[in-house]
């Protein structure tokens, strides 16, 4: 399993995706986005947290319109699984990859910190070395990480939430929701679920200097499903 | 013809406007008693088009296609010759 991380003008995590993912056995480099042809040979793709293109217009909106992105449609039908982080999961919202959208912080302020989330399906790579109903702590870093579904019931009905912001009792209330996402929704996976999108950053708890490596559990998805 | 298309695009009703309501609350500081207030962006395209109603669909294209989100905009278009 080769996974191309790939990198826009302006992505900033990149780097600490693939060295996360080698932590784990899981061959991966960055890769330009401009070297379509290496995405499309990719086993998995990440679209890495930062601010690709500047966050002009949107967050994700310039990258979501840039030619790289039909190859990563391409791998999700594909069946290929696919990880979008907080710019990289703009980017599936705004490419359409998945439902829905990203707002501006309901604090209006950029939000830097540990949060801790509900694992809420196990039926995707991402998380099926979890339990449901298991929460790990995966820092967030955005200011526009409001998620607003376009149809909330059908990503409910669907077993498509992801992660939900929950307090310490697990549960998901007003106060532990760092953004004002509708129904704490802090990440969720697409139609054919080897797809995800999500606001915290699984890299930035990769390593237990780094507090936690609850986030390897997460980029597990992207290792061999007969490793375990 | 050239023409120039001024889009509007803001927030669907519904959708929580943080920045309004922080700039909102400022102008209040300053002594001003204001209610409501709500933010938009403006692009001021030119476009070359055969008249005003072709320019007003190109217009509109943009916006579905780039400078408005449909889950969370509304967008307006004027359109008019240069």
């Amino acid at each position: 399993m080769t996974v191309a991380v790939v990198s826009f003008g302006g992505s900033n995590c990149d780097r600490d995706v693939a060295k996360a993912l080698r932590r784990i056995d899981v061959p991966a480099d960055t890769v330009w986005y401009k070297d379509e042809e290496e995405v499309a040979d990719a086993d998995g793709v990440v679209l890495p947290g930062g601010f690709s293109y500047g966050d002009y217009l949107r967050a994700g909106a310039m990258a979501a319109r840039t030619p790289v992105m039909e190859r990563v449609r391409n791998r999700v039908d594909d069946g290929a699984p696919v990880l979008g982080i907080c710019n990289g999961a703009q980017i599936l919202c705004e490419s359409d990859v998945v439902q829905g959208a990203y707002a501006q912080n309901l604090s209006a302020r950029f939000r830097c910190e540990p949060v801790r989330l509900r694992v809420e399906t196990t039926d995707t790579p991402f998380t099926r070395r979890f339990d449901e109903g298991d929460t790990v702590e995966i820092p967030i870093a955005h200011a526009e990480g409001r998620y607003v579904p376009d149809d909330l019931d059908a990503l409910i009905d669907d077993d498509r939430v992801l992660f939900r912001y929950v307090d310490e009792n697990g549960e998901p209330t007003d106060e532990a929701n760092p953004n004002g996402s509708v129904d704490n929704i802090a990440g969720i996976v697409g139609g054919s679920r080897n797809v995800a999108a999500m606001m915290p950053h699984p890299e930035r708890a990769s390593h237990p200097l780094l507090g936690t490596d609850d986030g390897l559990d997460v980029l597990a998805g992207f290792s061999d499903p007969s490793d375990g | 013809m050239t023409y120039e298309a001024v889009v509007r695009v803001t927030l669907k009703g519904g959708v929580l406007d943080p920045e309004a309501k922080t700039i909102q609350r400022s102008l209040n500081r300053l002594g001003f008693g204001v209610e409501n207030l709500r933010t938009a962006d403006e692009y001021v395209v030119e476009i070359d088009a055969v008249d005003e109603n072709e320019a007003r669909e190109q217009a509109e294209e943009m916006c579905e296609r780039l400078l408005a989100n449909p889950t969370i905009h509304d967008y307006t278009v004027e359109v008019r010759e240069t």
